[in-house]
């Protein structure tokens, strides 16, 4: 029966790799998901098969999953595309609360999870279930920080104070301490003691973080819930759980990878936190009069249809204007005029890791008009108009020319190559990097000063 | 346009096969080496007559799972990383195996058993949360990516 159920494990294990294969195209990636579904069913039809529950733990398993899976599928049904991140971070807070459950759970019953009785479970065993529990809770506490800022709930602005940094290393050396005593100990006080110092580490390391590094921090919360998970996996010795959260764990990390590499930050630079607190000085003094061509609703239609060729440049503050719609409608009655309309995405666009390329599926605008930034970089020379939308910084030639600029080295779109680009901004604001973009002054660009939405649905109009 | 879709796709298309054989070449190498770490610590093992712990065999898995991950998560397309931050979330929940493990325990022998249950569901209600709610956000978003008409 265990041989069997190992070997069970593992398929589900390999099922959750092809499920993440399927992704390497939007054509297999909804097969990929259903593999994911089944790779789930089995483990736990397996899991109830070994464990054979008795009639009251299937009350409780009808009840826990009926419940769970309801508010589930609801929030799945529900949930908007703009709120995505909020959303992730949610469910990463619950993978890391249920790890630090089951671990508690180990230890109360360890003869439950075949890993001896109270008093004598193994060394190793209680060194995972201590590494399962720390990291299980700093994901939970992390990921309630971070979806607290993303859902507006607390200010995004980093919260810094003094000796922040030798407090969080305190706490760390703390956690260090705490699993070797419980180690040699056993003590239920020091698995408490270490989880509630995991607790606070969680809140600790995110709250300096601020509200634009939270692609970032998504996806290192991501990789967090991995190790979290395999953790447990070395605790129950399952093989589901370890390679789940070895794929989870690596996922995440490369995602954080490119987000920083999209923002050319360090991935320590992210996490020490303070970036986007301050205005940087430069900017205040930049910020002066200077002039900028201004056009209006009929100017941009009227340059667009007659253009051979425009590139969207979509950013956040378009999903925060909810102008992606009017938006996809813009470039159907351009398409009908002849016009060759893509999109370009910058890394960071959104505010996780592929967002705006979610919401521009849900405005229905088909995958393959949209490209990323090394793929669609160098056409921008070859085409008459660029259409920037709700993005600013990610636009800014100065990341290329001035070493001084917090910004300089970050890739970004070298939309000022078009023939014209076209500006929709509410003002001459500058993004959250706090520099001024060059971009509004040169003169091939027409400032459209007005709210993403309004604007697209009076060019629409225009056209 | 569609001429050089196609050959851009093309290209994708070989670039993603030669990192697919790059990959199982390098997890083929790995799982070599793996396999003979375990057998030679085996070896070792068995000289003082024991047997390897399975905790080494753990560990195996789950560096190779390390490096599955690190080839297949390269090969997502950047257009799907949402979807593949949702499914990851969604696989996570696996964990549900330790709250089902916690829930089923037979009541009666010692104390703590059924503090044990009641961690256990309540960490079966959250995950079953995360499972229902994970992969069926996943399919709807995945739902919407549309190839041009």
């Amino acid at each position: 029966m265990s041989n069997f159920a190992a070997l069970a494990y593992l398929v589900a294990g390999i099922c959750f790799i092809l499920a993440l294969r399927g992704l390497s195209h939007p054509e297999s990636s909804r097969t990929g998901n259903r593999l994911g579904m089944a790779g789930m069913a089995l483990a736990v039809v397996t899991v109830l098969l070994v464990t054979a529950p008795g009639f009251w733990s299937w009350v409780m398993i009808i009840i826990g999953v009926g419940i769970g899976g309801t508010v589930g599928a609801t929030i799945a049904r529900r949930i908007p595309m703009t709120a995505m991140p909020q959303l992730v971070a949610a469910f990463h807070s619950l993978v890391g609360l249920a790890a630090v459950l089951v671990a508690a759970a180990a230890l109360y019953s360890p003869q439950a999870f075949g890993i001896g009785t109270p008093g004598t479970i193994h060394a190793g065993s209680l060194i995972e279930m201590s590494l399962g529990v720390a990291i299980g809770a700093i994901t939970f506490t992390g990921s309630v920080v971070a979806f607290t800022k993303l859902q507006g709930l607390v200010s995004g602005a980093p919260v810094v104070f003094a000796n922040q940094h030798w407090i969080n290393l305190a706490i760390l050396v703390g956690i260090i301490l705490l699993i070797f005593i419980f180690a040699a100990s056993e003590s239920h006080v020091a698995f408490w003691l270490l989880t509630l110092a995991a607790l606070a580490i969680g809140v600790l390391v995110i709250i300096p973080i601020g509200g634009a590094d939270m692609p970032v921090v998504i996806s290192m919360l991501n990789s967090y819930s991995g190790f979290a998970a395999a953790g447990i996996g070395f605790t129950l010795g399952n093989t589901a759980l370890i390679i789940t959260g070895a794929l989870v764990g690596s996922s995440g990390a490369i995602l954080s990878y490119i987000m920083c590499r999209g923002m050319n930050r360090s991935f320590f630079n992210v996490i020490l936190g303070g970036f986007g607190g301050e205005v940087a000085g430069p900017a205040g003094a930049a910020a002066e009069q200077r002039p900028v061509k201004q056009g209006s609703a009929e100017d941009a239609a009227f340059i667009m249809k007659n253009a051979g060729s425009v590139i969207i440049v979509p950013g956040y503050g378009m999903a925060v204007a909810q102008a992606q719609h009017a938006l996809r409608e813009m470039v159907d009655k351009l398409k009908r005029a002849g016009v060759k309309v893509s999109y370009a995405i910058h890394p960071v666009a959104g505010r996780m890791p592929g967002h705006m390329n979610v919401l521009l599926a849900e405005a229905q605008v088909p995958y393959d008009e949209v490209f990323e930034l090394e793929d669609i970089n160098s056409e921008f020379a070859q085409t008459d108009v660029a259409f920037v939308i709700g993005a600013n910084d990610v636009t800014n030639p100065i990341a290329k020319t001035d070493p001084t600029s917090p910004i300089y080295g970050m890739p970004v779109l070298d939309v000022e190559r078009a023939g014209t680009v076209l500006f929709v901004k509410r003002s001459l604001a500058s993004g959250y990097a706090g520099v001024d973009n060059e971009l509004f002054y040169r003169d091939n660009t027409m400032m459209l000063f007005a709210d993403a939405k309004k604007m697209v649905e009076e060019i629409v109009k225009a056209l | 346009m569609s001429e050089e879709a196609a050959r851009s796709a093309a290209d994708n298309a070989r670039e993603a096969a030669e990192l697919a054989r790059q990959a199982a070449e390098a997890a083929e190498g790995y799982a070599a080496d793996a396999v003979a770490a375990a057998a030679e610590a085996g070896a070792q093992s068995l000289g003082l007559g024991g047997a390897v712990d399975p905790f080494v065999f753990r560990v195996a898995i789950f560096v190779l799972a390390l490096f599955v991950g690190y080839y297949v998560v390269w090969n997502v397309t950047p257009a799907l990383h949402t979807p593949l931050m949702s499914v990851t979330n969604a696989i996570s929940s696996v964990i549900v195996v330790g709250a089902l493990l916690a829930v089923g325990v037979e009541a009666g022998e010692q104390d703590g058993v059924w503090f044990s249950r009641l961690l256990g569901f309540v960490a079966l209600t959250l995950v079953s949360v995360n499972i229902f709610g994970g992969f069926l956000v996943t399919q709807r978003m995945l739902g919407m990516y549309r190839r041009k008409e």
